[in-house]
């Protein structure tokens, strides 16, 4: 075979050597240094790095475990008053005890070598063991918050997304409501919504699955989606807005793909990261607008405590009884706080572009 | 001012007259969608007030028409009925009663906070990175993060229960010490954030090399140029300001058992007195609204270059 010329720049010869199988040398340059890494991978790296975050991560998910866990073991009830046993006379040495001290038939047993286990916390003026009321507060605020942020988030990625897409008059039209919700005083609609829908609801749900969970609950979930979805739908229109111009979508319209199809296959799962930190970021501020309302006795239904509750309760007792009111602010602070400042790691990680 | 300011002043006032029906709509039927409508309570109502409520707003007519009567009186008479609960006052009577107290509670906390934020935010930004700034700002963020309610229950435990300085009761001039405090403290973390960073902003800017490079003073600089520049941002927080306030005031005065409109609020919702809730909650929102509105005009006045698009 004649070698190729590559003298001749019109010549049609083809170049035999492009069409040799490659060798061991050739493959070698092809082989991957590091395994490619995905958006996903990347964030989790970038949070990790963030000291801040990851304490703040650690501290979340401790008090969480402790949340779910500890009431599952934990020898009394929230809401059990252990000075009122069934048939016998109330028996007041079980009310108002302090850090590990024990009621009379307790000591009795004490005495008699039975082991008690002990009220860390002490009593409550019922005579509720404090340490599990203070653990089912701190479960019954981190579910609002969670159950409350899943609910708006649904909201707000469906008005987001409808508004984003479609724009034009539809988009006016929603963007014009989001603007008067958010000249709306929030925490004055809320505590309206919240005082009136509880009488409501309560008559409503009676004989429900529902009735269980409490009237107060369910009008705290349907006022929090009530009023707090604009701004995650805010956030997911411009994203939206954004990616609707990306050439992909462009490619995809071009080959002749539905709108369904776009929105599902290209638009949402670029938005999964604003979702993401944007749901982060609105747990602590339910939970602040829950403890807010419970303290204000808006909160959840009696006896179900939850941090706000007790620390109103506590104001009744507080020249006595000062540390009922230290446990819960503790708690409620430590929560908001590692929770915000997780959620900013998490915008920081997922979403550079904010934070630039 | 441009045409396009004009247009912004008009398009925010229709926004903001929009939000003030939007209340009042809203708080008129959440009210009667109330089991057994909004002025009937378990507890007997004198006939006097179950009566002067029914002749008042119709309560045998057609809804529409209840809500136009209800427009009407409060536009054109500032008319909110008489109270459920406490006899022979008027919602307007209570409210004015408690306002005067919560007014000046409000006011002084928001001028402390004001105050003292931009300075404490000025000084941080003056000596960046350096323990001072990293002292200010962590005690911003704490502020900022930590529930009011938390901070008014935690002060009244320590400085009132614990060490006896001030009465834990808020009906005194000594007692409303610390309700000031407590409301302000947000309000002053938050204007230490906001000034921190104009401020950095405005001391990077040409100007102020310019004036540095003419040999003007550090303090002329510093009041004269920089600081002067820098408080522009901070007008958009006297909407939210008085927004939190309104709000932080309800638990400050039901913690320090202040006799404001925040705890008259609180009691009504308690004890379902349906008319004061009405109108406590549309008093309240008409001034923050009225309040952000002109916070956000001023600030687009004092500061044209602002784009709000």
């Amino acid at each position: 075979m004649k070698p190729f010329d590559n003298k001749t720049p019109f010549n049609l010869q083809v170049n035999m050597d492009n069409f040799l199988p490659a060798s061991a040398e050739d493959k070698a340059y092809m082989v991957q240094m590091r395994p490619s890494t995905t958006f996903f991978r990347d964030g989790v790296k970038r949070l990790l790095k963030n000291k801040v975050a990851t304490v703040s991560m650690f501290v979340i998910v401790i008090i969480a475990l402790a949340a779910i866990f500890i009431p599952m073991f934990w020898p009394y009830a929230y809401e059990a008053q252990l000075g009122n046993q069934p048939g016998k006379p109330v028996d007041n040495s079980y009310a108002n005890l302090r850090p590990f001290e024990y009621g009379k038939t307790e000591q009795a047993k004490i005495e008699a070598g039975e082991k008690v286990f002990p009220h860390v916390f002490g009593t409550d003026s019922a005579g509720r063991d404090y340490f599990i009321r203070i653990v089912y507060g701190t479960r019954i605020s981190l579910a609002v918050g969670f159950f409350a942020s899943i609910i708006v988030l649904i909201i707000g990625f469906v008005i987001g997304s409808i508004s984003g897409y479609f724009g034009g008059k539809v988009d006016m039209v929603i963007m014009r409501i989001v603007d008067v919700y958010y000249s709306l005083p929030d925490m004055l609609m809320i505590i309206l919504l919240a005082a009136v829908m509880r009488q409501t609801l309560a008559q409503a749900l009676v004989g429900t699955a529902l009735e269980k969970l409490g009237s107060n609950m369910i009008s705290l979930f349907i006022v929090f989606s009530i009023l707090y979805w604009v701004s995650m739908a805010r956030q997911i229109r411009g994203q939206i807005l954004a990616l609707k111009e990306q050439e992909y979508v462009l490619a995809a319209r071009t080959a002749g793909a539905k709108g369904k199809w776009i929105i599902m296959k290209h638009l949402f799962p670029n938005c999964i990261g604003i979702m993401v930190v944007y749901t982060a970021l609105q747990i602590p501020s339910a939970i602040f607008t829950e403890s807010y309302l419970s303290f204000l006795g808006l909160g959840v239904n009696a006896p179900m405590p939850s941090l706000g509750s007790l620390t109103s309760d506590a104001l009744n007792g507080i020249s006595s009884y000062g540390y009922r009111l230290v446990i819960p602010a503790v708690v409620i602070s430590l929560i908001v706080l590692s929770l915000n400042l997780f959620g900013d790691g998490l915008r920081d990680a997922f979403d550079p572009k904010l934070n630039s | 001012m441009d045409s396009k300011t004009i247009a912004y002043i008009i398009k925010r006032v229709i926004l903001a007259i929009v939000t003030i029906w939007v209340v009042m709509t809203v708080t008129f039927f959440v009210m009667h969608f109330v089991p057994g409508g909004p002025f009937t309570s378990e507890k007997a109502t004198s006939p006097s007030v179950q009566a002067a409520m029914e002749a008042k707003y119709g309560l045998d007519k057609p809804l529409l028409e209840q809500y136009g009567t209800y427009m009407k009186d409060i536009i054109t008479k500032f008319d909110f009925g008489p109270s459920i609960k406490q006899k022979g006052r008027t919602v307007v009577d209570i409210i004015g009663d408690g306002l005067r107290t919560s007014v000046k509670l409000g006011v002084i906390a928001a001028v402390w906070g004001t105050i003292v934020g931009i300075i404490l935010g000025a000084i941080a930004a003056l000596k960046r990175n350096t323990v001072i700034d990293r002292i200010i700002m962590v005690i911003s963020t704490a502020f900022i993060s930590m529930p009011g309610y938390i901070v008014g229950s935690l002060l009244l435990l320590i400085v009132a229960v614990k060490l006896h300085w001030v009465p834990a009761n808020g009906t005194t001039a000594a007692g409303l010490i610390l309700p000031v405090i407590t409301l302000g403290l947000s309000p002053m973390a938050n204007f230490v954030r906001l000034t921190r960073s104009s401020m950095l902003d405005v001391l990077g800017q040409d100007y102020i090399r310019t004036a540095r490079a003419k040999g003007v003073s550090g303090t002329r600089i510093i009041f004269g140029h920089a600081l002067k520049n820098a408080l522009i941002p901070d007008i958009t927080y006297f909407g939210p300001m008085l927004a939190y306030i309104v709000t932080g005031s309800l638990i400050v005065e039901q913690i320090f058992s202040v006799p404001g409109i925040g705890r008259a609020f609180v009691s009504s919702i308690i004890n379902r007195d349906y008319p004061m809730v009405m109108g406590t909650t549309i008093v309240l929102s008409v001034l923050i609204v009225i309040m952000t509105l002109v916070s956000d005009i001023l600030y687009k006045v004092v500061d044209p270059r602002i784009d709000f698009s």
